[in-house]
């Protein structure tokens, strides 16, 4: 598709420039490279070595001491939904991870007990399966024992888990639900957390136009978001850190963003890791605003501002990948289409009928 | 906890000639060349940035913590260890860049 329509488009900038306002009456007036072409200032190789790094993955990890069952991952879609894994028997994993919001909650920063405001964005779970270590700080070193945290934080749901343990344990349609997905096994605060994780991990983007355009359809995004994805691995440098197929590195960066929150460094006390947070996915990131950690920046365009700008704070331990970009109206017009196209369309995820 | 110890000889550097007794580990797409290695005591261990992006080797192993803080794209640090013992070597940055050290006479 692609040469032929720069061939076209040739032609007609040949023709027009001897008939002086042959394109404002010919068909092809409505032509826009940014709409339905290419916009070549980056050279093609480039574009293709870039493209190889983003193919999706076949499969879904699974850990070896969590391997996936339809079972597993039933008992953990319940239990994942199910308020009455909290003390008040009102909030669930949901409540913060709402696949409304593409598995945020939609505000700058969560919301625990009560009202109680939290400091840090509620991050997604989309991709998870393929992260490393959890919680924008990493502290936990797994979904298995990620799951379990904020059911017993006080400030979240709040509920000590062997009294959780109880709650569960006391209805019967769980355990049924646990019989089938962990036969011979206890119901007890392991089997909940490898449910939970299970089913977490189940939650991945589909296929998204940029996939589609990975995988060799080249209208399947515009011409304005092929130059957004060159400027994203060229001149922007979006890729040091959002890289791969999930658009993370799963890395920990300090972006300069204000405020006393230490992030990683509270958890590793390196220079480097003072003020960094982990890289988000960039999968469906235009269904999670506001953004970063601490949701500060409210859509996309501020996001291509705030990393145009170099960040906010220039301190010690910011990463060196922050500086000042120099980008045009254009060019950020253009990422912000590109990032757009990361967007895939999933069917609504249905909620669980709840074991009495 | 990160302080330097005294068994513990830090150097860093971006031009870093190889002796005999060095090993050299890279660090390229995101990786450690190496999972594993032993080293003598006293043996240099030089990390060498091949990647795109900025490192940052470091290990919280009691007794043989360490950081060999941020290092840019081409630049090289270097680490020898006086005492044997077996040290868990990460990247602060990429969590998954892990290396296991042995350090045995």
């Amino acid at each position: 598709m692609k040469k032929p329509l720069m061939r076209v488009l040739s032609l007609t900038l040949i023709v027009a420039a001897y008939v002086p306002g042959m394109l404002h009456s010919s068909p092809r007036e409505e032509i826009n490279p940014r709409e339905t072409g290419s916009i070549d200032s980056t050279p093609a190789q480039a574009r293709l070595e870039w493209k190889e790094k983003y193919r999706r993955p076949a499969n879904i990890p699974f850990p070896e001491g969590n391997s996936y069952s339809k079972d597993r991952e039933i008992l953990g879609w319940t239990l994942f939904f199910d308020p009455r894994l909290s003390r008040t028997n009102s909030t669930s994993c949901a409540t913060c991870h709402n696949p409304g919001f593409s598995w945020g909650n939609g505000l700058s920063r969560g919301v625990g007990l009560g009202t109680n405001q939290l400091k840090r964005r509620s991050p997604t779970i989309l991709n998870i399966a393929w992260a490393d270590l959890l919680f924008w700080d990493g502290r936990a070193d797994d979904l298995e024992q990620q799951a379990l945290d904020p059911i017993a934080a006080p400030g979240e749901m709040n509920q000590p888990l062997d009294k959780m343990i109880r709650t569960i344990d006391g209805i019967v349609g769980y355990r049924l639900l646990f019989a089938r997905a962990y036969p011979g096994e206890p119901l007890n605060e392991k089997t909940v957390a490898r449910a939970i994780a299970t089913f977490e991990r189940t939650v991945v983007s589909g296929e998204a136009p940029f996939d589609k355009w990975i995988s060799g359809q080249d209208n399947a995004i515009s011409g304005a978001a092929k130059h957004g994805f060159d400027l994203f691995n060229g001149k922007a440098a979006c890729a040091k850190c959002h890289s791969g197929w999930n658009f993370t590195d799963n890395g920990f960066h300090d972006i300069g963003i204000e405020g006393s929150d230490r992030g990683r460094g509270v958890r590793l006390p390196l220079a480097a890791m003072q003020f960094a947070f982990k890289t988000p996915t960039l999968r469906n990131a235009d269904q999670r605003a506001p953004f970063m950690h601490d949701g500060s920046e409210q859509t996309l365009e501020d996001v291509v501002d705030y990393y145009d700008r170099g960040g906010d704070v220039k301190r010690l331990g910011l990463a060196p990948e922050i500086v000042p970009l120099h980008l045009s109206a254009q060019e950020k017009r253009d990422l912000v289409d590109f990032l757009r196209t990361l967007t895939s369309i999933d069917k609504p995820t249905e909620v669980p009928l709840f074991p009495r | 906890m990160l302080r330097t110890i005294l068994s513990t000889l830090l150097l860093t550097t971006t031009a870093m000639p190889m002796i005999a007794a060095d090993h050299e580990i890279s660090q390229a797409n995101k990786a450690f060349s190496k999972s594993e290695i032993t080293i003598r005591p006293g043996e240099r261990l030089i990390f060498k940035n091949d990647d795109e992006v900025t490192h940052n080797v470091y290990s919280v192993t009691p007794g043989m913590a360490f950081d060999l803080q941020r290092q840019a794209p081409g630049a090289s640090s270097s680490i020898s260890f006086n005492k044997e013992g077996t040290i868990a070597v990460q990247c602060s940055i990429h969590t998954k860049m892990k290396l296991i050290v042995h350090v045995q006479k």
